[in-house]
């Protein structure tokens, strides 16, 4: 009973927060600065581009590690089957290719965008799935397989390719950046960890046996295979999570609150490369 | 559907190092689905690696290997250009193989 409770007074907590921050204004090429500033001079061993490899930026053993395991890396069987998926034709005939710019191939970086119509932030998943359903097709689950496969494949034909996020001049595209940004620094769980406590505050070190990774490009390396899943997951599956690793309640995948955290991160990981998919501990 | 295996085989001196990866669930039969069903158990049984006409490593698995497992090993003799054949049979009878070249 008491857990519940507490649980409850979180969630009303967490919720309440970001609608009350969202009023609070917001500088995205201010904060773009202040917040690489800190990672580049917290870690000025560190080169730029290297962020997006998580915790083997960080620590010299995993990254041996994670040189071996690359030379056979556990994301090529889900990147092949992506492959195929994708050049497969729906039942009406159309492919995945012919819902985005340049048939789908390298454009990656170029999510999650700002979507003028609806009002909302489009990450490349809920494109996929709106891309399915506009052909006549069944959404797909959000957090693993085929959806993570898709991805998977979409990654790997962008790599390399630099990080470019835009913030329309739209009221709406701000406010989504900003409630993004107040997610990822709101405490929640019964831990009371904000995604900032691990990813900001604490990038290099131990929470228990991992090696946390900085927030600075963390989306760049999406999906991933997880060896502790055993499989590979998307954005949503990692944020997911998170949330219950810090023992809060997990959203649904591609809730609103998730596409705007992805929103405010890459942005501030724009210019620096995709290296999805990836593989981590 | 794409093969299941993976394989590079790198010749250097008078050995071969050769290294697999296969995608399998590896189910061990011990484990509930979302429903509290027993996952019946889907696992490899023999792995074979052939190279002219000999068999130079043999895995016999059970349940207790990981998904998607990972082999690694070197063998005496194998030069670049050279077929080396990888076989594998699981307990339902289902099966693939493939050639590589040796790099």
């Amino acid at each position: 009973m008491l857990r519940t409770m507490l649980i409850a007074v979180a969630m009303v907590a967490g919720a309440a927060q970001p609608l009350l921050a969202a009023d609070t204004a917001s500088d995205p090429k201010a904060e773009f600065k202040a917040f690489r500033e800190y990672f580049t001079s917290r870690f000025p061993k560190v080169a730029l581009d290297d962020f997006v490899n998580g915790p083997y930026s960080m620590d010299e053993g995993l990254r041996k590690q994670w040189k071996a395991i690359d030379e056979f890396p556990p994301y090529e069987f889900a990147v092949d089957k992506g492959k195929e998926m994708f050049a497969t034709p729906f039942k009406n005939g159309k492919t995945y290719g012919d819902c985005f710019p340049n048939k789908g191939i390298g454009i990656r970086q170029t999510y999650p965008r700002f979507d003028e119509k609806s009002g909302q932030v489009i990450t490349l998943d809920v494109a996929l799935n709106q891309c399915r359903e506009a052909n006549g097709e069944k959404p797909f689950d959000y957090t693993k397989d085929d959806m993570a496969a898709l991805t998977a494949y979409m990654a790997f034909t962008s790599r390399g390719k630099a990080m470019d996020i835009n913030i329309p001049d739209d009221p709406r595209a701000l406010a989504a950046y900003t409630k993004g940004k107040e997610y990822f620094y709101t405490r929640r769980g019964q831990l009371n960890f904000s995604c900032a406590s691990c990813h900001v505050q604490n990038p290099g070190n131990r929470i228990r046996t991992e090696v946390l990774a900085p927030a600075l490009g963390i989306m760049n390396a999406l999906p991933i295979y997880r060896s502790a899943w055993g499989g590979m997951g998307t954005t949503s599956r990692r944020l997911r999570t998170c949330n219950s690793q810090v023992r809060g309640v997990p959203l649904k995948a591609e809730s609103e609150e998730y596409r705007n955290v992805e929103y405010y991160l890459s942005y501030m990981a724009n210019g620096l490369p995709i290296s999805g998919p990836g593989a981590r501990p | 559907m794409a093969s299941t295996i993976r394989v590079r085989a790198i010749a250097s001196g008078d050995s071969t190092q050769v290294q697999s990866l296969i995608s399998h669930p590896m189910d061990s039969g011990f484990v509930k689905d979302s429903k509290g069903q027993l996952i019946p158990p889907h696992h490899i049984e023999v792995v074979e690696f052939e190279h002219a006409g000999k068999i130079v490593f043999t895995c016999l698995w059970g349940p207790a290997v990981s998904k998607d497992p990972y082999v690694k090993f070197t063998f005496k003799g194998g030069k670049k250009g050279d077929d080396l054949k990888v076989s594998w049979v699981d307990n339902k009878g289902q099966s693939d193989s493939l050639v590589a070249k040796i790099q």
